[in-house]
C-alpha cells in the first residue's frame, strides 16, 4: 500500500484529503505543520506529500528545501495544495523541488489528475 | 418538476437530432428540463414546454438552434485520457513528417469543444519544437456551437479547468494569469484555426486531413449517422491519415472504412481499398 502523508494546519482538510487519499486506496499520516512532517519523513518517508504552504512553525516550502536536503528526502513525491495562486509561487515551489501543484479549493477529480501527473499513480485509476 | 408533455419531448429530438446528429431519449427529460430551463426564463415563457410550443409555431429558427445548443454535451479537459496525446507525439507525428518531409501536417479535431483539445496538440506540437523536433503543423479546430467556440478562441480557462488534465509545468510554459482566470499563450493560440462546422454537413471545403479527432461524438448519434459522418470523414483524409476516436470508441461495427492500428485506443487507420470513390 502507498503512503502519503498530507501536510496542513486545518484538520478540516486533513481529513478531507485523507477520505479520497483513503479511497484512492493510500495508508495516509498526517502532520500539522513543517516541523511536524519533517519528523514524521525522519521516521519514515512517505512515497507521496500533500503539502500546505502557509502554516505555523514551519511552511511548506521551508519543509520542503529541507527536505530535499535530507537523506532519502529526494525520493518522496510532493505536490503542493494552497491557496497560493500565483505564477511566482507556483515557481518557486517548482524551483524548490515539487513534483505538482494544486490550487485550492479542491476536490477529488483535481488530486487524482494531479496524483497521475506527478506520476504516483497510473492513469488506469481515473 | 413537471413532466415535459410527450409533444414537446418530440418536437424537441426531432429538431436536436435533425441540427446536430445527438439522439436524445425519453429518460433524459429531466436533462431537457434543467438545460432549457434557462431559455425559457430568458424568453419570458412560463416553461419549457411554452418554449418548445414557441419555437415550433414561430418556426423561429435562433430559438431552435438555441435549444439544439443547450442539449449538446461539451465535456472536455486538457489532454483528456493522456495516452493519446503520448500516442500523437511519440508515434504518429513523427511517422508522418517522415513521410511528409517539408509538407504540411494537417490535424482536424472535428468536435473542439471549449479548445482544450487542440490546444492540448498545440502544446505538444510547441514542445516538438523546442526540442528540435519542429513540424509545421495546421490545427483546425471546429464545433457545431458558436458559443463553445467563443470560449475556445478567447483561450481564458478557469483554475478548476487548468487543474484537470493539464501538468503544472504545462501551466506555467503556456498560460499567464488574467485575474481569476489563467490565459493561453498567443504562441500557442495562433496556432489553431477556430471555425464553425456542423458534422451533418458537406465536409469537403475543409480539406484533407493527416490526422483526425473525432472522440467521444459519435457516441450520441445513432447507426446511420454515425455510419454516414464517418464515411465523410474517410473522405477528408490522406491514405496514411489516422482518425482518433474516444478511448471506448470503434467503427467496426459501423464501417469497414477503418481499422484499429494497435497503438492505443481508439486510433483507426483508413482502409484506402474498403473505401467507395469520394
Amino acid at each position: 500500500m502507498k503512503t502519503c502523508l498530507v501536510v496542513d494546519d486545518s484538520r478540516v482538510i486533513r481529513k478531507v484529503a485523507r477520505r479520497i487519499l483513503e479511497d484512492l486506496a493510500f495508508h495516509v499520516d498526517e502532520a500539522a505543520d513543517g516541523l511536524e512532517a519533517l519528523a514524521a519523513c525522519r521516521k519514515e518517508m512517505p512515497d507521496a506529500i500533500l503539502l500546505d504552504w502557509n502554516m505555523p512553525v514551519m511552511t511548506g516550502i521551508d519543509f520542503l528545501r529541507q527536505l530535499r536536503r535530507e537523506r532519502g528526502g529526494e525520493a518522496p513525491i510532493v505536490v503542493f495544495c494552497t491557496t497560493e495562486n500565483d505564477v511566482e509561487h507556483i515557481s518557486e515551489a517548482i524551483k524548490a523541488g515539487a513534483n505538482e501543484y494544486i490550487m485550492k479549493p479542491f476536490d477529488g477529480d483535481i488530486l487524482l489528475s494531479k496524483f497521475i501527473d506527478a506520476g504516483i499513480l497510473a492513469q488506469e485509476a481515473a | 418538476m413537471s413532466m415535459l408533455p410527450e409533444a414537446d419531448f418530440s418536437f424537441i429530438a426531432r429538431e436536436v437530432k435533425a441540427r446536430s446528429g445527438l439522439v436524445l431519449d425519453a429518460e433524459q427529460a429531466y436533462l431537457i428540463e434543467t438545460r432549457l430551463a434557462p431559455i425559457a426564463r430568458r424568453e419570458n415563457l412560463a416553461s419549457v414546454s411554452e418554449l418548445s410550443t414557441a419555437a415550433r409555431l414561430r418556426r423561429d429558427e435562433r430559438l431552435t438552434w438555441q435549444i439544439a445548443d443547450a442539449l449538446l454535451t461539451n465535456e472536455t479537459s486538457f489532454f483528456r485520457d493522456r495516452t493519446p496525446f503520448h500516442t500523437l507525439r511519440d508515434h504518429v507525428i513523427p511517422e508522418l513528417q517522415r513521410a511528409r518531409g517539408h509538407e504540411k501536417i494537417r490535424i482536424w479535431c472535428a468536435a473542439s469543444s471549449t479548445g482544450q483539445e487542440p490546444f492540448s496538440i498545440a502544446m505538444v506540437v510547441d514542445e516538438m519544437r523546442a526540442e528540435g523536433r519542429g513540424a509545421d503543423i495546421e490545427i483546425v479546430a471546429t464545433d457545431i456551437s458558436e458559443r463553445v467556440l467563443e470560449k475556445a478562441r478567447a483561450g481564458l480557462y478557469s483554475q478548476f479547468e487548468v487543474q484537470r488534465g493539464l501538468p503544472v509545468q504545462m501551466l506555467l510554459r503556456h498560460f499567464e494569469k488574467a485575474g481569476d482566470l489563467w490565459r493561453i499563450a498567443d504562441r500557442i493560440r495562433a496556432m489553431v484555426r477556430f471555425q464553425r462546422f456542423n458534422l451533418l454537413d458537406d465536409l469537403h471545403p475543409l480539406g484533407k486531413f493527416d490526422i483526425v479527432l473525432c472522440r467521444n461524438v459519435l457516441s450520441y448519434f445513432d447507426p446511420a449517422t454515425k455510419h454516414a459522418t464517418l464515411e465523410k470523414i474517410a473522405a477528408q483524409m490522406n491514405d496514411d491519415a489516422v482518425l482518433v476516436l474516444g478511448a471506448s470508441e470503434t467503427t467496426s461495427s459501423v464501417t469497414d472504412a477503418f481499422a484499429a492500428m494497435g497503438i492505443g485506443r481508439g486510433f483507426h487507420a483508413r482502409r484506402t481499398g474498403a473505401l467507395r470513390a469520394a
